[in-house]
């Protein structure tokens, strides 16, 4: 499937993968994350189980602190 | 494009909530009240220390003062007709609807990490109509050119995303201000974009 990570196309071999999949693929480590599936807020418990498809965008934004 | 007259006119007509008045938010009031926001409301539970001086938008004399107080005396000096709503309070998901639910944007400018995060769902979860413009990654020097801002429909975060606040990474001075000031433009942007 091919999505948009983060404004950038992405490809996988894998036909749907869920989001803790792609953060493991992705190597996404950081503690605070901001996950948005198609500008849909997924929470952390959601991880496991929103399944991401082919065309999805998909943004993984890091919150780290300071200000 | 609009002359200055004619976006203060928009502006002046806008309420936009700040959650916390450090670094980032004490700075990007200070902007927005000068580009003629009509009206500000800003929630913080800290006192002016002298650790702030280095990036905060306070002064020497005000060090012991309550963070919101100086604040309004310093935004008032700026413009004495502003309307100012300031609160002595710790946000948190009790308060942030009584607090920012008639703002038409909320500025994120917490400084740790999952009290940003605590924000962000929150606003998006249950006052999803109203863009939040958030900040993350502004410590230590150099990669300005690094500094942005993503969107995510009416979530915004401007940052690097990756230098993170430590002992051996302060924050400092220019990068905060510089990433206050990107989340005070992009309110600007937002509000002016509606009325084009």
């Amino acid at each position: 499937m091919k999505i948009m990570l983060n404004n950038r196309e992405e490809q996988f071999d894998a036909h749907t993968l869920t989001v803790a999949q792609i953060m493991e693929i992705k190597s996404f480590t950081f503690r605070m994350l901001v996950v948005r599936l198609n500008d849909t807020l997924i929470k952390k418990e959601e991880y496991s189980s929103a399944s991401v498809n082919d065309g999805d965008d998909l943004k993984i934004i890091h919150l780290v602190s300071g200000g | 494009m609009s002359t200055f007259n004619q976006i203060r006119t928009i502006l002046s007509q806008k309420t936009i909530g700040i959650a916390g008045a450090g670094g980032l938010g004490s700075n990007c009031a200070a902007s927005l009240i000068r580009s003629g926001i009509g009206k500000l409301i800003i929630a913080d539970f800290d006192v002016v220390t002298d650790a702030n001086l280095n990036r905060q938008f306070f002064f020497h004399d005000q060090i012991g003062e309550r963070k919101v107080d100086a604040l309004r005396d310093n935004l008032l000096r700026i413009c004495p007709f502003a309307s100012l709503q300031m609160h002595n309070i710790k946000v948190s998901p009790e308060n942030i609807s009584l607090l920012f639910s008639t703002c038409d944007i909320v500025v994120e400018a917490f400084d740790l990490a999952d009290q940003k995060q605590m924000l962000i769902e929150y606003m998006l979860e249950n006052l999803p109509q109203i863009p939040v413009v958030a900040a993350s990654g502004l410590a230590g020097w150099g990669g300005a050119d690094m500094l942005r801002t993503i969107r995510s429909g009416s979530l915004y975060i401007c940052g690097d995303e990756t230098s993170e606040v430590s002992d051996e990474n302060p924050p400092l001075a220019p990068k905060v201000n510089i990433v206050s000031n990107l989340q005070a433009d992009t309110v600007l942007g937002i509000l002016l974009s509606e009325n084009k």
